[in-house]
């Protein structure tokens, strides 16, 4: 499926609280601004893949699309990374010609909370994704001797993108290692700083065919190669190997793709906990298990110092908890040279990583 | 601080007599009688095989904390009190992984790779939880 398929059309909306609308409202937003992208109309879309708004079915009714292919995926943020999968295999396949992916969350006006209720472990207060990080972080500063200042550099550099990003939640708020250190616990050893933001907005991707989409408005942008490998052991409990395993298995990504790590000038990496991030370059091999402090603390990750700036428009961090969605978004845009103030000089590829017990990597690059 | 207020446990068909043995002071878990391994939490088949063939057995209530985090967000009503706790990931020695409390313990004394053993101080109603501290 190598440079088969292609990004179309791209949709953002404002990321903030926005309870005068709600997912739906949200998603059609961004939905409509990815069709304006593109220059296609509802009624060309014929798959559809819809993520946290509640119901495909109404979703379809409100913006008047009947597709051939349809389907609703679970909310957690791999699902980002499993759609687009998805959907390029629709593509490949012929089963749709314009599949359009929405994604719209209004966790913040609702006030979700992530963490509590029901669950195996909450008699003995063990809720949360942020716990589940804390623990593996944990035991990754004993077996390696990584601490939680090696955490800083990821926080401090993403907020410097989204300083540079008049879109990004965060923009106008810059944050130093010091107040990374500061910041209160939350679950320890992770503090507020390591946790990604809690905010309403929505996501649109609209794909096709490499061939179809050279005839619509904007250059595309191809999906180059996709890798996936799932480790369900001890889902139960935080993985033991900080997905190292599965993440390593992603590394085929380069094969698949064609192209190497060095022909690669940008990263996007799925940072709902900063350890997210470390993980995630451990794993896919940018630097050795154990050694991504060291990695990360001369401002690697940073535009402007690193040679992998990563996640240029503030991530989850500092960006918008848009679970992926929005991650891959800002990829599309850096190899469109849509970027202004955070654009990466002469940007070919760009890779995604997420790092999750569904491991997978991307690698998008500019058609040629 | 008290273990009466905890949140109660999802109790089906699988965990069910873990949670009635704990009221005896004994800690069941299940073992594959093909591969002799054992696993957490309770299945209706052994994740060795996916078939069920499993028996409950004894643990022996020993482990090594694996790892561990401090709560400082409050996330359980009940739990309000207790803040700032600890919750500990057991590696049991029979293999599989509990996510439990570190009982009486200071986040300063938890050690990771420190030798623990199962308590059973208490719980919610009439359910106990168990809860590892230094081994005994």
């Amino acid at each position: 499926m190598r440079d088969k398929v292609a990004f179309a059309g791209i949709g953002t909306t404002r990321y903030g609280s926005f309870p005068e609308s709600d997912s739906y409202g949200l998603g059609c937003e961004a939905l409509n601004m990815a069709l304006d992208d593109c220059g296609l109309k509802p009624s060309d879309i014929d798959g559809l893949i819809v993520s946290r708004i509640p119901s495909y079915e109404r979703f379809a009714e409100t913006m008047g699309i009947n597709p051939q292919f349809c389907l609703l995926t679970e909310t957690a943020g791999r699902f980002s990374g499993v759609s687009l999968a998805l959907a390029s295999q629709a593509l490949y396949s012929g089963a749709a010609k314009y599949v359009a992916l929405v994604y719209g969350n209004n966790g913040r006006s609702v006030r979700v909370r992530y963490g509590g209720g029901d669950s195996q472990w909450s008699p003995w207060g063990m809720t949360s994704p942020g716990a589940i990080h804390a623990m593996m972080w944990r035991r990754h500063m004993h077996e390696f001797g990584t601490t939680h200042a090696d955490l800083g550099p990821v926080a401090t550099a993403f907020r410097h993108h989204a300083c540079l990003n008049p879109d990004a939640v965060m923009h106008g708020r810059p944050i130093s290692l010091l107040d990374h250190d500061r910041s209160r616990p939350i679950c320890e050893p992770l503090q507020l700083l390591d946790y990604c933001l809690i905010n309403d907005g929505a996501v649109a991707w609209i794909l096709t065919t490499a061939e179809r989409a050279k005839d619509l408005k904007r250059p595309p942008v191809l999906l180059s190669g996709y890798a996936r490998q799932d480790n369900f052991t001890y889902r139960s409990s935080p993985p033991d190997d900080y997905w190292y395993g599965n993440l390593s298995a992603t590394r085929s990504v380069y094969d698949r793709a064609g192209i190497g790590r060095e022909d690669i000038q940008g990263l996007g990496i799925y940072d709902n906990f900063s350890p997210t991030v470390m993980f995630s370059l451990e794993g896919l091999g940018f630097c050795k298990q154990g050694e991504s402090g060291d990695f990360v603390r001369d401002g690697t990750l940073q535009l402007g110092t690193g040679r992998w700036p990563t996640n240029t428009s503030g991530g989850h961090l500092s960006d918008s908890y848009m679970q992926g969605w929005g991650i891959i978004a800002e990829c599309v845009r850096q190899l469109r040279d849509d970027c202004g103030a955070r654009q990466i000089p002469n940007v070919q590829a760009m890779q995604y990583i997420c790092a999750t017990n569904i491991a997978q990597s991307a690698i998008l690059r500019r058609a040629a | 601080m008290s273990l009466d207020t905890r949140p109660k446990p999802l109790i089906d068909n699988w965990n069910r007599p873990f949670w009635e043995a704990a009221k005896q002071d004994k800690l069941l878990i299940q073992k594959c009688q093909d591969t002799g391994q054992c696993f957490f939490p309770p299945a209706p088949v052994s994740p060795f095989t996916g078939k069920p063939r499993w028996e409950w057995i004894e643990a022996s209530g020993k482990g090594e904390l694996w790892s561990f985090v401090v709560f400082h967000q409050s996330y359980f009503e009940g739990m309000k009190d207790e803040l700032p706790y600890l919750v500990g990931m057991v590696k049991l020695a029979e293999g599989p992984f509990m996510l439990t409390n570190l009982w009486d313990m200071h986040p300063d004394d938890a050690k990771i790779g420190m030798k623990l053993s199962v308590r059973f101080p208490g719980g919610p109603g009439d359910l106990v939880l168990p809860q590892f501290g230094p081994e005994e």
